[in-house]
């Protein structure tokens, strides 16, 4: 990010303008300056007047009108592993994830070793990303060290840039630390964020609890494990009126839950998942079911079958039912649950190269979320304005982060994609270190063309093209 | 292309000298000089053994030599890698959830003739001569282990066994390491048990070779429930439109599971029996979306946590080991009153139809899940399993070997 660039006026010029904080949609034009927003319009005249008003050389940037330009996507949910576990990804590669994913704001949570739980190391967290191409905001954990006993210095956490509290990839198992987690945090203006899961309910499950599992002899997971952990959460809400956000909502009766609680008036907020929103738990057995293969068989885009006991499949909370993912986008719909997050969790290969038991949970999802998510829109079960509110501003809402509009004055945080090209999910091209996806193989049609973080290009897919044929990782050059 | 070596004496039935089956067992049985037979299966094989030599340079098996000394006891040398004709060569056996009723049939039958052969003092085949069998058993099993070693044995495999505890993560070694390291060692075909479902899978799909299921998990057993369904068939003539019960501890049991898939493409109904602590979230659900691969018949599966009515009019049972942990981990109050509902004792056992026989996959905990007059009773074919396990095992290995040769040959 040289200063030169930052100096220079940029106008991005004909793609079809999408900002759902304001309701816009419509081609025209954006101008950036000082790395800012300007002003956006459709009238060539009113733009040449506004480029007249500053002696910064205007670098002027045309787009197809079938390109989509949007705010930069916010992230709520990001593990970037560092520090601590460098070799499934850094700050650096987490972000460079990013920027190819088209988000320019990523939440990082806390399960880091050590873990942020204090000043010390969330100052080493934003020290590190303080080059990255994208907006890394951390999250700092309830309990010292995650383990549930001690709230951690909430207060300083956040005067040092905490966004929110969470002990995520684990529960707050109890009920008291949760209420006291819930009355500290509430006036510091910034949400607690729970993992939903009762560990004694779900014990060692490794998939959904159903028919699949009890084909492949894999320990089930109910849904009833998130329910029961959010219900509770729910009547400690009720009890402190606290801000809380439930993280990665997986289940029918999850949905329920909010949909209720916001109709009485609590303060909550929730997300879900790309791949809970299209992927079943048939994908452990190889097989391919759910909104997403429905989505992309009916424009004949098809998916290979894949292979019984992919560990790409194992995620926590775990892949459910078509009757899930329906009712999960029922309700990011209705605005029952605001963001769509995408709990990025990136592993090495040895993670997960090894029995479908001991393997790591995650997905590495940042640079599919956009393109999978499309398939819905094609399939005409997902406005487009829905699915770019819930990766920008109605992430940002929930949190009240700055991010996610196109607004005059804010950060020219800048998402431009190409709706319709097809490309081949390969994970040896992510910029991400973790490799692990279920998606390895699957066509999809979306992709990101260009990312702008502040006003600058931090990601360009054409530049991309030129050098990918001589380097199969973007990772070592970078090192 | 192996050979088969078998003593043969004067029987008074007329037999096939290069298979053993009996006159009954086959379309035609064509006599040669001397008292020796030949039927019109082993002629075909003869033919494509032919084929073969004609198409693959530098062959060095022995050749096929037409014995036409009169005498009995001697040597005969008989192919037998591609020997069951009808029966699709899988190169893994990792569950019977996708094997058709066909494919059963023919691999049944071939043990058959494998249990007749055992049945002969001092047959030796060569199937696997100079090929290495790796038993890799991530989890103590003695039985499936000797039986497998066994098998590999009588088919003239050099086994090797390897016992690690628990899976390749404990170890600290990813199963890309083990995979290369066995096929360093040279293996063939690897028998995998663990404790981790999906083990075999993991490693079938990094090796080049075969890999034979031993157990897995909660997953699959798939060589004990053909040596189940072989047994059963032994007795019952066939299972088809059998009522066969699955008694005890189904959620944790991959012989269960296995068998379900084996017994219902057979035609049996199955009914599931146990506390519904111990019964399988989901299982008729799961059953009635899979049909039999084939056929497309449904699978007739039933769920029933009440032993009596479970048991009424069985045609047979199969108890399954009640592990202690199951108690200890709170999904039983007790052992007793394990024992005292479904415990398979002498008063259960005549709700079934009468002389309806009893299995167990071992090894058996007496006085729990099976009462020790039930298990060494007149109904119980506990040991038979056992030898019967031997035959099944060599079938499958012998067409595994078979598969890979195939693959190699393309």
């Amino acid at each position: 990010m040289s200063s030169e660039t930052r100096q220079e006026q940029l106008a991005l010029v004909g793609a079809r303008i999408l900002d759902p904080n304001r309701h816009l949609d419509e081609p025209g034009w954006l101008l950036i300056r000082d790395g800012r927003i300007v002003a956006r319009g459709t009238d060539a005249d009113a733009l040449a007047a506004l480029v007249a008003e500053s002696d910064a050389p205007l670098r002027t940037v045309e787009l197809p009108v079938s390109w989509v330009l949007a705010p930069g996507f916010v992230d709520l949910h990001a593990h970037l592993r560092e520090p601590g576990f460098e070799g499934k990804e850094t700050i650096a590669s987490g972000a460079r994830a990013a920027a190819r994913g088209g988000f320019t704001t990523i939440c990082c949570m806390p399960n880091t070793n050590p873990v942020i739980d204090s000043r010390a190391t969330l100052d080493y967290v934003l020290s590190r990303a303080k080059d990255a191409p994208a907006h890394v905001r951390p999250i700092a954990a309830i309990s010292k060290g995650e383990d549930g006993r001690e709230l951690s210095e909430m207060a300083e956490l956040v005067e040092a840039g905490a966004v929110a509290f969470s002990d995520d990839g684990r529960p707050v198992h109890s009920s008291r630390l949760m209420r006291l987690a819930l009355e500290y945090a509430a006036p510091l203006g910034v949400p607690v964020v729970e993992h939903c899961q009762d560990e004694d309910l779900v014990g060692g499950g490794v998939m959904n609890e159903g028919a699949v599992a009890t084909m492949l002899g894999l320990r089930g997971w109910p849904a009833a494990g998130e329910e029961v952990m959010l219900a509770r959460d729910l009547a400690l809400v009720r009890l402190t009126g606290a801000r809380y956000h439930a993280a990665h909502l997986s289940t029918a009766g999850s949905v329920d839950l909010i949909r209720a609680a916001k109709a009485e008036g609590l303060p909550v907020t929730a997300e879900v998942t790309p791949h809970h929103l299209l992927l079943t738990d048939s994908w452990v057995a190889g097989e391919r079911t759910g909104p997403l293969a429905a989505a992309l068989a009916a424009e004949g885009l098809t998916i290979e079958p894949g292979v019984r006991y992919d560990t790409n499949t194992k995620v926590n909370p775990p892949l459910r039912t078509t009757t899930d993912c329906e009712a999960l986008l029922a309700g990011l719909i209705d605005g029952t649950i605001d963001a769509i997050a995408t709990d990025h969790a990136p592993h090495t290969v040895v993670d997960k190269d090894c029995e479908y038991g001991e393997a790591a949970f995650g997905i590495s999802g940042l640079e599919t979320a956009l393109a999978s998510l499309l398939a819905l829109v094609r399939a005409g079960k997902l406005p487009l304005e829905t699915l770019v509110a819930a990766l920008t501003s109605r992430a940002a809402h929930a949190w009240r982060l700055e991010a996610g509009t196109l607004q005059p004055g804010a950060a020219a945080d800048v998402v431009i994609f190409d709706p319709d090209e097809t490309w081949t999910v390969n994970p040896a091209q992510f910029a991400s270190r973790g490799h692990n996806t279920p998606l390895a193989g699957v066509p999809l049609r979306g992709r990101v063309r260009m990312t702008l973080l502040d006003g600058v290009v931090v990601y360009d897919a054409a530049g991309e093209a030129g050098k990918a044929a001589g380097t199969d990782r973007a990772d070592e050059a970078v090192r | 292309m192996t050979t088969l070596e078998t003593k043969t004496g004067k029987r008074a039935a007329y037999h096939c000298s290069f298979c053993g089956k009996s006159k009954d067992q086959v379309m035609r049985l064509i006599a040669g000089p001397g008292g020796v037979y030949i039927c019109d299966e082993c002629v075909d094989l003869c033919r494509e053994i032919i084929e073969e030599e004609a198409t693959a340079p530098g062959a060095g098996e022995p050749p096929v030599v037409p014995d036409d000394s009169a005498t009995s006891d001697v040597s005969r040398e008989t192919p037998t890698v591609s020997g069951v004709s009808t029966l699709v060569a899988r190169q893994h056996v990792l569950d019977l959830d996708d094997w058709t009723p066909d494919e059963l049939r023919a691999l049944l039958d071939r043990a058959a003739t494998m249990r007749e052969l055992l049945g002969r003092p001092g047959t030796r085949l060569k199937t696997l001569q100079g090929r290495v069998l790796v038993n890799l058993f991530y989890e103590n099993s003695t039985r499936t282990r000797v039986s497998f070693e066994l098998a590999g044995k009588k088919l003239g495999a050099d086994v090797v066994n390897v016992t690690a505890s628990a899976s390749s993560v404990t170890k600290g070694e990813s199963l890309r390491d083990t995979v290369e390291t066995l096929q360093a060692l040279g293996a063939r075909i690897v028998v995998v048990r663990s404790s981790q479902s999906g083990a075999p899978d993991a490693i079938a799909r990094a090796i080049r070779g075969g890999v034979v299921n031993a157990g897995d998990g909660w997953h699959a057993h798939p060589t004990q429930a053909l040596l189940d369904l072989f047994t059963l068939e032994r007795h019952l003539k066939m299972v088809a439109g059998k009522r066969i019960v699955i008694l005890g501890d189904i959620l944790h049991s991959r012989v269960a599971r296995s068998n379900v898939w084996s017994l219902t493409a057979a035609g049996a109904e199955v009914v599931l029996c146990g506390p519904r602590t111990l019964l399988p979230p989901a299982a008729a659900e799961l059953y009635a979306a899979r049909p039999v691969p084939g056929t497309g018949a449904l699978r007739h599966v039933t769920i029933e946590p009440d032993c009596a009515r479970a048991l009424k009019d069985a045609d047979a049972i199969m108890v399954l080991r009640l592990q202690r942990e199951r108690q200890q981990a709170g999904l039983l109050p007790s052992l007793r009153e394990y024992s005292q509902r479904y415990g398979l004792n002498e008063a259960r056992l005549k709700l079934a139809k009468p002389g309806a026989p009893v299995l167990h996959p071992g090894p058996m905990n007496e006085g729990v899940e099976i009462a020790s007059t039930v298990a060494h009773g007149s109904a119980s074919l506990i040991e038979e399993q056992v030898t019967n396990g031997v035959a099944v095992r060599m079938a499958v290995l012998e067409m595994v070997a078979g598969a890979l040769a195939a693959e190699v040959n393309a």
